[in-house]
C-alpha cells in the first residue's frame, strides 16, 4: 500500500513536470516548423511570463484570475517584439548567423530580467484556490499537481482545433511543409509567423504561470534550464510535429522524475538525464519518436 | 570502365530512376540526355555516392585487373577511386580564391599528416609545391591564371563551370562526369568547350560521362548516347541512331 | 612574394610583444596584469572556437565543457599533496592522484590532451549532426560534464570546487600560449588540411565529391579546438587559483561566441583584436554592473546591465553584418540559401 502510493504520488509529479515541458515545447516545436529555427530565447520568454504575473498579482489590484490571462497574452506581444527585432532582419541568412542571433536574444532576456527584476529570489503569488493539498485514498497531493495537466489538455485540445479547422492554422502547417509553395500561394508570411511567435510565447507564460504554481521560486535565469529541457523534448517528439512535442515533454518529466525517485543515488544526475536522451535520440532516430520534419537534399 | 546493372533510386514515392542498365568503355565519351526531372542527375548522384541506390549494381573497372562495386561506398571513397564531377547548380567553394578551389581538389592524394603540414617538413613541402604547380596549370589551361587570386564567386556564369572541371581535374581521376557543363553559355563558349573537353581528355587519359541539353554538343562530341525519360532507358546507340529513332524523338527531341 | 614580405612583419609583432609584455610587468599593477593574463586565454579560446566554428563550419557550443576538463585537470595536477587534504575534506580524493604534483607544463599537456580525448570520444557520433542540432548537442555535453563535476565528489570536489590552486600563470605563460595557438591555427590554415575544413565550410556536399571525408576532418578541427580549449581552462585555473563547477556555464562560451562573432568567422587577425578589446570591455563596463566611487558622487550599479549591453552588441553586429553580406550577394544566385 505504502508503496504503491508513494508510486502514484511519483507518477503524478512526473505527469505534472512533463505537462509543463509539453507546454513549452510546443512554443520551439512551432516556430522551428516555419523558420527551421531554434528559437533559445523561448525559455526565457517563459521567465518573463512568469514575472510579469508576479508584478500584476502582486503590485496591481487586478484579481489573480484577470493577472492569468492577461499576462500570458502580454508574454505572446513580447514574443512578436522578439521575431520582429532580432530574427526577422536576418530572415534568409545562413542558420548560423540566425541561431548567434537567438543566442544574443537570449542572453538579453536573461540580463535584461536581472535589471530590472533584481537577481534575489521572489516567492510566486500562488492563489490559495490552486494551493492546497487534498487526500486521495492515502495519497496526499496538492490539486495544482491535477490542474496542471488539466489545463494542458484543454490547450491541446484548443490548440488542435486551431490547427486543423482554421484558415489560419492550416496556413500555418502548409507554411511548415513548404515554405516556398505557401509562399507562392499567396499566404501572408509575415502574419502567420507573428501568430506564431505569439502563441508560442502565450503557451510558454502558461506554462510559466503553472510552474511558478508548483515550483514557487523565480529567479532571472529560470528559464534556461526548463527551455533546453522543452527544446530537447521537442526533438525526442520530432521536431516540427506538435504532438511529437507533447509525447516528448511527458517521456521527459515522468523519466526525469522516476529516475530520482527509483534511484536516489543517480539524483545529482537529473539535469543530466534529459542530454542524454537528446544524444540517444538524435544518434538512433534523428527525426524523433513520432517523425518531425525531413529536409529536402 | 563502368558497368551499371538495374539501377532504382526512389525518393519516398518518387521513382527517379527505374531500372537503368549502362556500360561505358574506357577512353569513351558516353552522353546522357533526357528532359528535365528524367533521372539523370539523378544518376549522376548514385554513381557519385550522394545517394544509396535503391537496387542495382555500379561496377566500376579502372584497371582490368581492379574492380569496385561503388553503390554502398561514400562520395569521398568514390572520388579516391577516380570518379569525379561537377554540378549542374555549380558548387564552387565560393568564398575562397579560384587557385584554393583547385589546389582544395588535390588534397585527397596527400601523403603528408597534418602534423607535417603544420610544421610545413620538408617532405610536405615538396608535396605541397607540386600542388600548386599543377592547380596553376590548370588554371592556365582553363585561362583563368589571371584570376587565381579572386573569390570564385566572383566569376561570370561560364568561367565557374570551368573552374569546377579544373577542380575536378586535381583529383586525378579516371571517370569524369559532367552534368550540364554548357549550360548557361553561349555558342561561341560552348563551341570552345567542346575543344577543351576533347583536349582534357586526350590529356588526361579521361573516360567521360556528361549530361547536356544542348543537342548540338552531345551529337558532335558523344561515341554513345543514353536517353532518359521518367527515370526510364528509352534508347541507347550512336549519334545517328539515336537521332532516327522515333521513341526519342516522340518523347525528348520533338518537344525540345 | 606576399610570403616573403610577411616574415619581417611577424617577427616585428612578435618582438613587440614581448617587448610589450616587459614593460607591463614592470609597470602595471596587479589588477592590469590580471586583465593582460585574461586577454591572452580569451585569444586562445576565440580562436580555438573560430577554428571550428568559423573555419570548419560546424556549430559547436561546448566550450565551457573542454574548459572545465583544461581547469580540473591542471588544477588537480598542480596542487600539493598538503592542499589536496584540505580540499577533500568532505570525501578524501581518489589514491591515484592524492600524491600528484606535477609542474605547470605538463599539467598543461595533460590538460589539452584529456580534452581532446572526453571531447572526441563524446563528440565524434555527433558531429555529423547540422548546425542547429550539433549545437544543442554540444552545449548538453558541456551540461552533462558541469553536472557529472558536481557529483564526482572524489575526483573533483563537487560542487565546493578546488581552492588553492597554484597561480602559476603570468603573462608569459597566458601569451605564450596565446602566440603558439595563433602560429598553430595560421599554418595549419595555410597547409592543405585547413584548406580542406574551409571547403567543408563552404560546401559539404563539394568537398566531399572532392574526395575530402568529413567525419576525418571534421574530428580533427574539433579535436585541435578542444584541444587549446583545454590549455586555456588550465590557464584559467591558474590565473584564478579557485575553480568550481558553476564557473563553467553556458555564459562563458556565449563571451567566447560573443568574442568569434565579433572578429569575424574564420578570421584569425580579427579574433584576436576582438579577444582583447572585450577582455578589457569587459572590466571597463564593470562600472555597469558595480558601484563606483568618482570621489564627489557615488552611481549606484546595476548587476546585469554590463551584459545587457554585451548582448545588444552581439545582435547588433550579425545583424549589420548580414544585411552588408544580403546587399551584396543579391545581384547573384543565393550561394547563402543552401541547407
Ligand atoms: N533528394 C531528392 N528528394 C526527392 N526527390 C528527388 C530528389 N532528387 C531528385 N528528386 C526527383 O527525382 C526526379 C529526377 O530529378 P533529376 O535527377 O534532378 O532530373 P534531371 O537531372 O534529369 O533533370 C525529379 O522528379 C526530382 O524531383
Ligand atoms: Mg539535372
Amino acid at each position: 500500500m505504502g508503496d504503491i502510493s508513494i508510486f502514484l504520488q511519483h507518477l503524478t509529479n512526473g505527469i505534472s513536470l512533463g505537462s509543463l515541458y509539453a507546454l513549452i515545447a510546443i512554443g520551439y516545436t512551432m516556430v522551428y516548423g516555419i523558420l527551421r529555427l531554434i528559437n533559445f530565447a523561448h525559455g526565457d520568454i517563459f521567465m518573463l511570463g512568469v514575472y510579469l504575473t508576479y508584478y500584476g498579482v502582486v503590485y496591481t489590484a487586478l484579481p489573480w484570475w484577470i493577472v492569468f490571462l492577461l499576462a500570458p497574452l502580454l508574454t505572446g506581444f513580447v514574443g512578436i517584439l522578439l521575431e520582429k527585432t532580432a530574427y526577422k532582419p536576418l530572415r534568409g541568412s545562413a542558420r548560423i548567423t540566425i541561431l548567434i542571433s537567438a543566442i544574443g536574444a537570449s542572453f538579453l532576456l536573461q540580463n535584461l530580467g536581472i535589471v530590472i527584476f533584481g537577481g534575489r529570489p521572489r516567492a510566486f503569488p500562488v492563489p490559495q484556490t490552486l494551493n492546497h493539498v487534498v487526500k486521495l485514498g492515502g495519497v496526499s497531493i496538492n490539486v495544482v499537481t491535477f490542474i496542471i495537466p488539466a489545463v494542458t489538455i484543454l490547450l491541446l485540445i484548443g490548440l488542435t482545433y486551431f490547427t486543423t479547422k482554421t484558415k489560419t492554422g492550416l496556413a500555418m502547417r502548409a507554411l511548415s511543409k513548404d515554405y516556398e509553395t505557401a509562399s507562392l500561394m499567396g499566404i501572408d508570411i509575415n502574419r502567420i509567423i507573428s501568430i506564431t511567435f505569439f502563441m508560442g510565447s502565450f503557451l510558454a507564460a502558461i506554462g510559466g504561470i503553472l510552474w511558478g504554481s508548483r515550483y514557487p521560486q523565480l529567479m532571472p535565469l529560470m528559464g534556461s534550464m526548463p527551455g533546453l529541457k522543452s527544446f530537447i523534448a521537442a526533438v525526442v517528439g520530432g521536431i516540427g510535429n506538435i504532438t511529437g512535442a507533447v509525447i516528448g515533454g511527458f517521456i521527459l518529466g515522468l523519466g526525469e522524475i522516476m529516475l530520482v525517485a527509483l534511484l536516489p543515488r543517480l539524483s545529482g544526475y537529473r539535469d543530466a538525464f534529459a542530454f542524454i536522451l537528446l544524444i540517444i535520440i538524435l544518434l538512433v532516430k534523428p527525426s524523433g519518436l513520432m517523425g518531425g520534419i525531413r529536409e529536402k537534399v | 570502365m563502368l558497368k551499371i546493372e538495374d539501377l532504382h533510386m526512389r525518393f519516398g514515392g518518387v521513382v527517379a530512376c527505374n531500372g537503368f542498365n549502362a556500360e561505358i568503355e574506357t577512353g569513351q565519351i558516353v552522353g546522357l540526355i533526357g528532359p528535365n526531372g528524367a533521372g539523370k542527375t539523378t544518376i549522376f548522384n548514385v554513381i557519385t555516392g550522394v545517394y544509396k541506390p535503391t537496387a542495382g549494381q555500379i561496377l566500376y573497372s579502372p584497371a582490368a585487373n581492379e574492380h569496385h562495386q561503388l553503390s554502398g561506398l561514400g562520395p569521398d571513397k568514390i572520388a579516391k577511386l577516380g570518379v569525379c564531377r561537377t554540378f549542374q547548380n555549380i558548387r564552387l567553394f565560393g568564398e575562397l580564391s579560384v587557385l584554393e578551389n583547385v589546389f582544395i581538389g588535390n588534397h585527397l592524394r596527400v601523403k603528408s599528416d597534418v602534423f607535417s603540414t603544420v610544421f610545413r617538413l620538408p617532405h610536405y613541402l615538396v608535396e605541397e609545391k607540386r600542388m600548386y604547380e599543377k592547380s596553376l596549370y590548370l588554371l592556365e589551361k582553363i585561362g583563368l591564371q589571371d584570376s587565381r587570386d579572386e573569390k570564385a564567386s566572383s566569376l561570370p556564369y561560364g568561367m565557374q563551370r570551368r573552374l569546377e572541371i579544373a577542380r575536378a581535374l586535381a583529383t586525378d581521376p579516371k571517370l569524369l562526369l559532367l552534368d550540364e557543363p554548357a549550360a548557361g553559355m553561349n555558342p561561341q563558349e560552348t563551341m570552345e568547350l567542346i575543344q577543351f573537353i576533347r583536349e582534357i581528355k586526350q590529356e588526361f587519359d579521361l573516360t567521360i560521362f556528361l549530361i547536356e541539353h544542348h543537342m548540338d554538343v552531345i551529337m558532335e562530341i558523344s561515341e554513345k548516347i543514353y536517353v532518359l525519360d521518367h527515370g526510364l532507358l528509352i534508347a541507347e546507340g550512336d549519334p545517328s541512331e539515336i537521332q532516327q529513332n522515333e521513341r526519342v524523338v516522340e518523347a525528348y527531341l520533338g518537344v525540345g | 612574394m606576399n610570403e616573403k614580405s610577411k616574415t619581417p612583419v611577424t617577427l616585428i609583432i612578435l618582438a613587440l610583444t614581448i617587448v610589450g609584455l616587459y614593460l607591463a610587468n614592470r609597470f602595471l599593477d596587479a589588477y592590469q596584469i590580471r586583465i593582460i593574463n585574461l586577454s591572452g586565454i580569451y585569444v586562445t579560446l576565440g580562436l580555438s572556437m573560430n577554428l571550428i566554428n568559423g573555419m570548419t563550419g560546424m556549430f559547436s557550443l561546448g566550450h565551457a565543457g573542454f574548459m572545465a576538463i583544461g581547469a580540473y585537470t591542471v588544477g588537480i595536477l598542480t596542487m600539493p599533496v598538503t592542499m589536496k587534504e584540505m580540499n577533500f575534506f568532505m570525501q578524501p580524493i581518489v589514491p591515484f592522484l592524492a600524491d600528484v604534483e606535477w609542474g605547470f607544463l605538463p599539467s598543461l599537456f595533460a590538460a589539452g590532451l584529456i580534452s581532446v580525448l572526453l571531447g572526441v570520444l563524446i563528440g565524434a557520433p555527433v558531429l555529423r549532426l547540422t548546425d542547429d542540432y550539433l549545437a544543442i548537442a554540444t552545449l548538453g555535453f558541456a551540461e552533462i560534464i558541469r553536472v557529472v563535476f558536481t557529483n564526482t565528489q572524489s575526483l573533483t570536489n563537487g560542487a565546493l570546487g578546488l581552492k588553492g590552486i597554484p597561480n602559476y600563470t603570468n603573462t608569459w605563460w597566458s601569451w605564450g600560449v596565446a602566440l603558439i595557438t595563433i602560429w598553430f591555427i595560421s599554418f595549419l590554415m595555410k597547409g592543405t588540411y585547413g584548406k580542406a575544413f574551409l571547403a567543408i565550410r563552404e560546401d559539404e556536399v563539394a568537398a566531399r565529391a572532392m574526395g575530402i571525408s568529413l567525419f576525418k576532418h571534421k574530428v580533427m578541427s574539433f579535436a585541435f579546438g578542444c584541444f587549446f580549449a583545454g590549455v586555456a581552462g588550465g590557464l584559467m585555473a591558474g590565473l584564478l587559483g579557485t575553480i568550481d563547477p558553476n564557473m563553467f556555464r553556458i555564459t562563458l562560451t556565449f563571451n567566447i561566441l560573443l568574442i568569434v562573432v565579433l572578429g569575424g568567422l574564420g578570421k584569425i587577425g580579427g579574433t584576436v583584436v576582438s579577444a582583447v578589446i572585450v577582455t578589457v570591455m569587459m572590466e571597463v563596463l564593470r562600472f555597469l554592473d558595480e558601484a563606483i566611487d568618482l570621489g564627489f558622487v557615488r552611481l549606484k550599479g546595476i548587476p546585469g546591465m554590463r551584459m545587457v549591453v554585451f548582448s545588444i552588441i552581439l545582435i547588433l553586429v550579425v545583424i549589420v553584418r548580414e544585411k552588408g553580406l544580403l546587399q551584396r550577394t543579391k545581384g547573384r544566385e543565393l550561394t547563402y540559401a543552401k541547407n
